[in-house]
């Protein structure tokens, strides 16, 4: 463990701006990606359900009537 | 046959003489913006030069891409081109070069013309003439593919410019290159077979690529 | 026993057995990224050279290396939905492409921020970042091609034509911008000779780099997925699984 302390772990020996720079950014692309994925996916279950409830729904008026 | 498609096409050009005069005139204006936005100092003008011909160069033959096969495709012909007996990448290949007379050799005259805008020496003109000569149809042949994966598609002209100008990265640096050479003193020599090497690459890889790619688009 | 390598080629079985793939997967990333990551700032020791800047190396050169590494997979499939005329493979390579844009966009975006401390500026015209760059337009023509077409079938060839031509100019691309930058400016920068690699540094490279190889892995499946839903909506099986769900 080579940090004395937490302050000069964020410090990063100067170069903190840089190195957490470019982690955060990729920590958000990654989590970005991931968010859009899984809502694209939600959206299209939540389309596909109403289809096929709403094919559901047909069928049953067209047996009934 | 393939002589037959050259001739067409050139006919066709030739009709609407305002299509070839349209990619000639926005090179010229393309390339004499430059000073304009520049500045007139004479040495930063002619260590620019050739960069400038040839983006501009680029730009112009990608402009008129579009018009490859669009006007085919929309009055059939493309289809009766695709159903003929003739190998149809040998088709492809002669419309890329009808596109090339058309754009690329009006450039290559004008050009050398152009180049004493920027103070460049005559050596370094005649290997500019001699590098657009062989770098120009190689954006044609690689426009080809662009032009026919677009075909038809609603915006296509800033597509073909997006998925071209990647691959003329090559031929824009060497083309440039053998100018900036030549007038460094050093020889072109090897920028300007490269380029040869692009083309003969080309000629040869092009037209398959884009007549796959158009049996795709037609479909 | 001869495996039957089609079984898994409709989509239908494809998306129940990438169902159960893509936890397995994820769970092996975060794994791997905790590890990396603790190895990069806890155990890899300071740097003589550039002191904790180098630090960047651990996200960047595996980021570097998945851009390009995933481009030529896309390309792969993109192929081979040509030739076998397969739809999955060419969802595949659709659905490889934004996590490859991704990485390439990572890719300069921790390089740059490396190349500030280390060469004091945020864009150097070197060869590696100029193809990195060149690489990142190759992925925004493949996807912005098949968004501009609406028929799948045509998008999926049209992209895996433009996919091929990508991959075959790669490595011209490289080579003529190493040839141009050493010819402008001369080799004044020259990443060739990285740090003297100690072993720790090294295996935390390697760790992330598995780590950001099985991340790309789910990822790819879960998009596969949804883009399977979204072209198979209107089959039976779809209707099958809504109706359970």
């Amino acid at each position: 463990m080579n940090w004395a302390s937490w302050s000069d772990f964020f410090a990063m020996g100067g170069y903190g701006f840089y190195v957490w720079g470019s982690f955060l950014v990729s920590l958000l692309c990654i989590v970005g990606e991931i968010t859009l994925v899984f809502n694209r996916r939600r959206t299209l279950l939540r389309q596909l359900s109403l289809i096929h409830k709403a094919t559901q729904y047909e069928q049953n008026n067209e047996t009934t009537s | 046959m393939f002589l037959w498609v050259i001739q067409r096409d050139l006919l066709l050009a030739m009709r609407q003489r305002a299509d070839v005069l349209t990619t000639l005139f926005f090179f010229i204006i393309v390339v004499s913006l430059f000073p304009l936005g520049v500045g007139p100092e004479i040495n930063m003008l002619r260590s620019m030069a050739p960069g400038v011909v040839w983006v501009a160069a680029l730009l112009a033959s990608m402009l008129s891409l579009e018009r490859m096969f669009s006007s085919d495709y929309l009055d059939g012909t493309l289809e009766q081109m695709l159903l003929s007996p003739q190998p149809l990448s040998l088709l492809v290949l002669g419309k890329a070069l009808a596109h090339w007379l058309v754009t690329g050799v009006p450039l290559v005259l004008i050009a050398p013309i152009l180049g004493i805008q920027f103070n460049l020496s005559t050596d370094a003109l005649l290997i500019l003439a001699v590098s657009l000569l062989l770098g120009t149809p190689v954006l044609s042949l690689i426009g080809a593919i662009g032009a026919a994966l677009t075909l038809g598609l609603r915006g296509g002209g800033v597509l073909v410019s997006l998925l071209v100008l990647p691959l003329y990265i090559p031929v824009l640096i060497f083309g440039a290159g053998a100018v900036e050479a030549s007038s460094a003193g050093l020889v072109a020599s090897a920028h300007l077979s490269l380029l040869g090497a692009f083309l003969l690459a080309s000629l040869v890889l092009a037209p398959w690529a884009a007549a796959a790619a158009l049996r795709i688009s037609i479909e | 026993m001869a495996i039957n390598w089609f079984k898994y080629s409709s989509p239908a079985s494809f998306y129940s057995l990438a169902g159960k793939l893509t936890p397995l997967f994820s769970i092996t990333a975060f794994i791997l990224f905790v590890v990396g990551l603790y190895i990069s700032f806890f155990v890899a020791p300071t740097d003589f050279q550039q002191s904790e800047a180098y630090r960047i190396i651990f996200i960047h050169v595996p980021v570097a290396w998945m851009s390009m590494f995933l481009y030529l997979i896309m390309a792969g499939w993109a192929a081979i939905g040509l030739a076998f005329n397969t739809r999955l493979s060419s969802m595949i390579a659709t659905a490889i492409a934004p996590t490859g844009a991704m990485f390439t966009f990572l890719a300069l975006w921790t390089g740059a921020l490396w190349g500030k401390p280390m060469w004091g500026a945020w864009w150097v015209w070197d060869a590696r970042l100029t193809s990195e760059l060149i690489l990142l337009f190759l992925y925004i023509g493949f996807m912005a091609l098949q968004a501009a077409i609406d028929d799948p079938r045509r998008a999926d060839k049209a992209g895996a034509i433009l996919a091929l031509v990508g991959v075959v100019n790669i490595p011209i691309i490289y080579f003529s911008v190493k040839w141009w930058n050493t010819l402008h400016q001369g080799a004044t920068v020259s990443l060739t000779q990285s740090p003297k690699m100690a072993t720790t540094m090294l295996t935390g490279m390697l760790i992330m780099s598995l780590a950001c190889w099985m991340y790309s892995i789910a990822l790819v499946l879960m998009r596969t997925r949804t883009i399977i839903l979204e072209r198979e909506r209107h089959t039976v099986w779809v209707s099958e699984l809504q109706g359970a769900a």
